[in-house]
């Protein structure tokens, strides 16, 4: 466990040390602000009045989740892409492979590492609309819901990307891989108003839908099991492509 | 938990598809040894290297290291394990001192051991003014260097390094050759290149891989000082044969120049040079050259590598 602990930790710190994390940062805070902004002068401009049942946390926290959950998934790649692809091309890859290390340590590490972005990302989504608070009285827990709601959601995001980034020794390959893959699940939502059992299927696989619920305040077990289970099931595959990558 | 070998690999073999990489590889390393791994480009000396280092699983055959096997248990036998791959596996983006700690941290070093490691890695490496600095910014000969540092940080029993001196400039490539031979003190070395002089200023033992096959596994001294079968004589004035051939252990004369003969010996214990220049003496011949004609490490290695060496394998 300690290795794990001891990957997470250079991996968060090469993630907090190079340019790429604080840009990412930077534009998503910048493109969300102008959302919120456009948010809160909307709501300003119709007032709802206190028997109406969409409130200010709905409004404005909601909506901006849920732009912000297109957002993450144009960057969320672009992190995952250098966790195996680029350290393969490099060469660094081989520094853990040669080490006294599991390959189930090495993955849960560099997960682990992803995880102090997600972490930020989540903080500064945060700050927004708390910051509302001078002047009104928000439903913590929806805004709570609707931020763990998006930090599952980035960690299954970050998950599928950390698996693709274990199939290619291009970065960009992994980058643009994990995006068309993130945004197949995207679709799924779309396809799932189809009619019969199809678009149930398609409804309950879709990435998305999972979090509208936590976006609504609604805590559903389905919805964090889900997004558990996508994880695991995404960390389990990129430690089987290590292994046979050693045996094949 | 002393064991007589550090590294034990038996029928090493690698298949990609159906390119053979490496076939029914076996090499031993005691410790205090250096082993030198010689062949052309794409002889398989790094897929070699990287199954004994547990990078690459091998297609057949085993590995033990320090009495561990490889395959059952790599997380014991890779502690005992250090490896320096073709490309130093380092990260630019931190800095030397933020690299090797991480590497010791890796390899299980406790906090307690971890400066100390640190401090004696940067100072055999010839790392300690650059500490500071971040990787990616330094020379490639210093780069090369961290990778070393990265691959003993841990005092391993082990340490395979593949081409430690590519890329170096010639005061750099002494100053790693040395490095190598301290470390070779201590631990085993298996060191890997294609440049001859390279193996034989460090190496004790020297095996030549070509095609994916072992061809040559000697001592070095073995190729040099013993075992000539030819000597070159050169004479002002060309002496009678039949003098030459009564003496005891010469066996053939071939005439290479005007003053020059090369004698083939009897048998390969024997050394009729003393004879030649006393006959030479007595008779006035006008002695100038006498030398046994070694086969060099050079001459294996071009006849394995441009000859049938299966065959020579076979011979051999």
């Amino acid at each position: 466990m300690s290795l794990v602990l001891t990957i997470a930790r250079a991996e968060a710190r090469r993630i907090f040390v190079s340019p790429l994390a604080w840009t990412v940062l930077a534009v998503l805070q910048s493109i969300l602000g102008v959302v919120f902004l456009l948010l809160i002068l909307d709501y300003a401009q119709n007032p709802r009045g206190p028997e109406s049942s969409v409130g200010l946390s709905d409004y404005i926290g909601g909506g901006l989740y849920s732009f912000a959950t297109l957002v993450l998934l144009l960057v969320m790649p672009l992190l995952t892409m250098r966790l195996f692809a680029e350290e393969r091309k490099n060469g660094s890859l081989t520094l853990l492979l040669a080490s006294p290390v599991s390959l189930i340590e090495i993955v849960l590490g560099k997960f682990l590492g992803l995880f102090s972005f997600i972490a930020a990302a989540t903080l500064l989504l945060a700050a927004m609309p708390l910051m509302l608070l001078v002047g009104s009285n928000l439903d913590l827990g929806r805004i709570a819901a609707g931020l763990l709601g998006l930090s599952l959601m980035m960690m299954a995001l970050g998950a599928a990307g950390l698996y693709v980034s274990t199939l290619t020794r291009e970065p960009t390959i992994a980058a643009v891989a994990s995006f068309g893959l993130l945004l197949m699940l995207w679709l799924m939502q779309v396809l799932s108003s189809q009619p019969g059992w199809i678009g149930k299927l398609l409804g309950y696989l879709a990435i998305v839908g999972h979090f509208e619920n936590l976006r609504r305040g609604i805590f559903s077990s389905v919805d964090i099991v889900y997004y558990l289970l996508f994880t695991v099931l995404f960390l389990w595959l990129a430690v089987l492509q290590l292994d046979s990558e050693r045996n094949g | 938990m002393a064991h007589e070998f550090l590294i034990e690999a038996r029928g090493l073999s690698r298949r990609y598809g159906s390119h053979v990489a490496a076939n029914d590889i076996s090499l031993s390393l005691r410790k205090g040894e250096i082993l030198g791994l010689l062949g052309p480009n794409g002889a398989g000396k790094s897929t070699t290297m990287k199954m004994l280092a547990g990078v690459l699983a091998p297609s057949a055959g085993t590995v033990m290291i320090n009495g561990v096997s490889l395959a059952d248990d790599p997380k014991r036998a890779k502690q005992s394990l250090g490896y320096l791959p073709e490309l130093p596996p380092v990260y630019p983006e931190l800095t030397v001192d933020e690299y090797l700690r991480y590497c010791a941290s890796l390899h299980g070093l406790r906090r307690s051991e971890r400066a100390a490691a640190l401090q004696r890695a940067k100072q055999s490496c010839g790392l300690s003014e650059v500490s500071r600095r971040l990787i990616g910014n330094l020379s490639k000969g210093y780069q090369q260097r961290v990778g070393i540092a990265q691959a003993i940080i841990h005092r391993p029993a082990v340490v395979i390094l593949d081409e430690p001196t590519v890329g170096l400039d010639p005061i750099q490539i002494l100053e790693i050759r040395r490095l190598i031979k301290t470390l070779g003190q201590e631990h085993g070395v298996i060191l890997s290149s294609h440049i001859l002089p390279e193996i034989q200023a460090v190496c004790a033992r020297v095996m030549i891989i070509h095609r994916g096959r072992l061809v040559y596994a000697e001592p070095l001294a073995t190729a040099g000082s013993e075992g000539f079968r030819t000597i070159i004589a050169g004479f002002l004035r060309m002496p009678a044969f039949d003098v030459l051939l009564s003496l005891p252990g010469v066996g053939e004369i071939e005439t290479l120049t005007g003053s020059q003969i090369r004698i083939t010996v009897d048998n390969a214990g024997d050394d009729p040079r003393a004879a030649i220049a006393e006959a030479a003496a007595t008779h006035g011949w006008g002695l100038i050259e006498l030398h046994a004609e070694r086969r060099t490490l050079e001459e294996i290695f071009v006849e394995l590598s441009t000859g049938d060496a299966h065959a020579l394998q076979e011979a051999a």
